[in-house]
């Protein structure tokens, strides 16, 4: 989960690191009054996960209290790259003496933690890693060290911070570590970390991204997620526990496994560009069990999906035997009633198949079409949705 | 021959206690696995039995070695306490660790493989269905049934059920090894491993390597073929229409930026020489097509 920028400030604020004054405002009443709090003046920042939205208009400075209401009454509400702004969070505006950086990440490639640190911050870092590698130190941090004061010192180091800064740098990479750590995060990444002009250090901006693997560790971390900006029918299938991503398509994809599912979706839209460019309207994965109660839920999200025209069930009966998965189609059209109102395309195969075809053949349910292949039950169903 | 399982494989189960460790162990037993013990330090000295079969419970995972000879441990044990499990196989020296278990924090799992370098044990997963030699053994939540006979073919995947669908498409020419690797951003055994070892097997003809979206190992291991790999290796890649920035079910499926793409990880395959299928059944004719 990406957090809000405001979120990741006040976690790394009640992680000890050094932050401006600032709150997040949802209307220019509350925009107002934070100004007239910390005093003039105050950057207003669009709240929105993505980038470049201050070439948006989305980061505007205020002169004073009533200038940041005006100020958050133009942002809120604007359209950042489809993220619609929310909120805005009024932060002191803060001279500048110098931009540096400063991130620790998840290194796939390596299957370790990296911290990566550079005094030219401020830019986009992945244009200064191709421009200026050397500008930019890349330390591997051992998960099961982690990092210390001496090891801050090698990345500080590493980075060539300026002596003046040196143990300022040093002691918030080790509270950065400490969040990066700490929160189960794999990502915290500040930029900038700014020098004032009186030469105190802060983190002006950050980008902190949480593994939700760990919530059982971080019950807290519920109260983070975003449900205002949530696609509704994403936010539906969470509550039933189904794993669901909404897409723009027109099939409804219900499958087993997470590469089965993608998979599906791909086939889909090869034997949608036959027809007219039809495209898959979701990944749905309901896992290994395929009960008629899963099977039930995951039809009735996609069935309230407007966009959606035909359905495709791809099953591969593994553990699960195909029978059992036929059952649960059966019963799940059984539930849904009248609200079943789109063609189905039901693809098994694996443990049993003869059976479960036997037994939504013997159904004979009207929306239900049976096709043998993978690929001939995708093409059924993007002709479907034409 | 086969790759990392064998029928002289004896194979423990930590968390054979808990209902997915028992249903699955249930099933290892049935497939002609050794599953010669389990650990539940709560429940040492028990046994549970398995149709008959009397399987004893161990207190520890150096325990079980020492009585029993273990070579492979299993793990079942929820994400929770995962860490630990997989910690105390390292230290006792296991030759295989296979971790199932699905929702394993990176920080943990970083935190093992970190942990299992330089160590003895080869570590499979976390968030995979196992591995199976078919005929031979299987670890894992595999079903033996796809497949039931040993083959030529050696496969290599991110994903279970495109694993088992891989296998039910080719089960009259059979299986080698067939490896799920697990779908996580990290973990022990990557898909270089598996060609290597498949590469190094007389009984393995030609390679299937499934991948999907996410991190580079697609087209790290498209730089491992090209150099090291010249039996054939049949390629396909899941997740072509994924949007950027969206998990795709596995924790480790997802596009960041222009990174991980599965048009990228196609053309690093095709450009190593491997034959890439748009479907998997159109990969399973390539895959007909290359071992005759």
């Amino acid at each position: 989960m990406d957090l809000f920028e405001y979120q990741a400030r006040d976690l790394l604020a009640s992680h000890g690191v050094p932050v401006l004054p600032g709150g997040v405002a949802e209307t220019p009443e509350q925009a107002e009054a934070i100004a007239r709090e910390i005093g003039a003046p105050v950057v207003v920042k669009a709240q929105v996960k993505t980038g470049g939205r201050g070439k948006a208009g989305g980061v505007k400075l205020a002169g004073d209290a009533e200038e940041a209401r005006a100020r958050a009454q133009d942002i809120l509400g604007l359209d950042i790259k489809g993220h619609i702004t929310h909120r805005v969070m009024v932060a002191q505006a803060s001279d500048i003496a110098e931009e540096y950086y400063f991130s620790y990440l998840l290194d796939r490639a390596n299957r370790t933690f990296l911290a990566m640190a550079s005094v030219e911050g401020g830019m986009d870092i992945e244009q200064l890693a191709v421009e200026r590698p050397e500008a930019l130190a890349r330390v591997p941090v051992d998960a099961t060290v982690g990092v210390d004061t001496a090891k801050a010192a090698e990345i500080v180091d590493a980075a060539g911070f300026p002596a003046e800064v040196r143990d300022q740098v040093v002691a918030i990479a080790v509270q950065l570590w400490d969040v990066f750590r700490g929160e189960d995060a794999t990502l915290v990444e500040v930029n900038p970390l700014a020098k004032a002009p009186d030469g105190t250090v802060l983190a002006l901006d950050a980008k902190v991204t949480l593994d939700e693997n760990a919530d059982f560790r971080h019950p807290e971390h519920a109260q983070l997620a975003d449900a205002a900006s949530a696609n509704p029918l994403e936010a539906a299938a969470k509550e039933r526990g189904l794993n669901y991503v909404k897409l723009e398509g027109q099939v409804g994809i219900i499958g087993n496994g997470a590469g089965l599912v993608m998979s599906t979706l791909d086939v889909v839209a090869y034997a949608g560009e036959e027809f007219g460019g039809v495209r898959p309207a979701n990944f749905l994965d309901i896992g290994g069990g395929a009960s008629a109660q899963v099977m039930a839920d995951g039809l009735h999200i996609i069935l309230s999906d407007p966009d959606v025209t035909s359905v495709f069930v791809n099953v591969f009966g593994g553990i699960t035997s195909c029978d059992a998965v036929a059952d649960g189609i059966v019963s799940a059209l059984g539930m849904l009633g009248d609200e079943a109102t789109k063609p189905l395309v039901v693809r098994l195969d694996g443990n049993n198949v003869e059976e479960g075809r036997r037994i939504l053949a013997e159904a004979a349910h009207p929306l239900v079409t049976v096709v043998d292949t993978m690929d001939g039950a995708a093409r059924r169903a993007a002709e479907l949705a034409a | 021959m086969s790759i990392f399982l064998n029928e002289n494989s004896k194979v423990i189960v930590q968390g054979m206690t808990g209902s997915e460790g028992r249903k699955h162990t249930q099933r290892m037993l049935a497939s002609g696995t050794a599953v010669v013990g389990g650990v539940n330090p709560s429940k040492a000295g028990q046994s549970v039995d398995f149709d008959g079969t009397s399987v004893p419970v161990f207190g520890s995972v150096a325990e079980a070695v020492k009585d029993t000879g273990a070579d492979v441990s299993v793990v079942f044990v929820p994400p929770k306490f995962a860490k630990d499990a997989v910690m105390e196989a390292l230290d006792a020296e296991i030759g295989m660790c296979v971790v199932i278990t699905e929702g394993i924090p990176v920080h943990d799992s970083t935190s093992f493989y970190a942990h299992s370098q330089g160590g003895s044990t080869r570590l499979v997963g976390p968030n995979c269905p196992g591995l199976i030699s078919p005929g031979r053994s299987n670890v894992g939540i595999i079903p033996a049934t796809i497949a039931p006979n040993p083959g030529r073919i050696g496969l290599v995947s991110k994903s279970g059920t495109l694993t088992y669908q891989m296998m039910y498409e080719l089960r009259d020419i059979g299986f080698s090894t067939a490896v799920g690797i697990g779908g996580d951003p990290v973990v022990g055994t990557t898909h270089i491993d598996c060609l290597q070892a498949f590469q190094d097997d007389p009984e393995t003809e030609a390679i299937v390597m499934i991948g999907e979206i996410g991190g580079d190992a697609e087209e790290r291991a498209a730089d491992f073929i090209r150099a090291n790999v010249t039996k054939p290796v049949v390629g396909y890649v899941a997740g072509f229409t994924a949007p950027e920035g969206k998990t795709m079910g596995h924790a480790g499926a997802i596009v960041s930026g222009s990174a991980g793409t599965a048009q990228a990880k196609k053309e690093a395959l095709e450009a190593a020489g491997v034959r890439v299928g748009k479907t998997p059944s159109e990969t399973a004719r390539l895959m007909r097509e290359v071992v005759g």
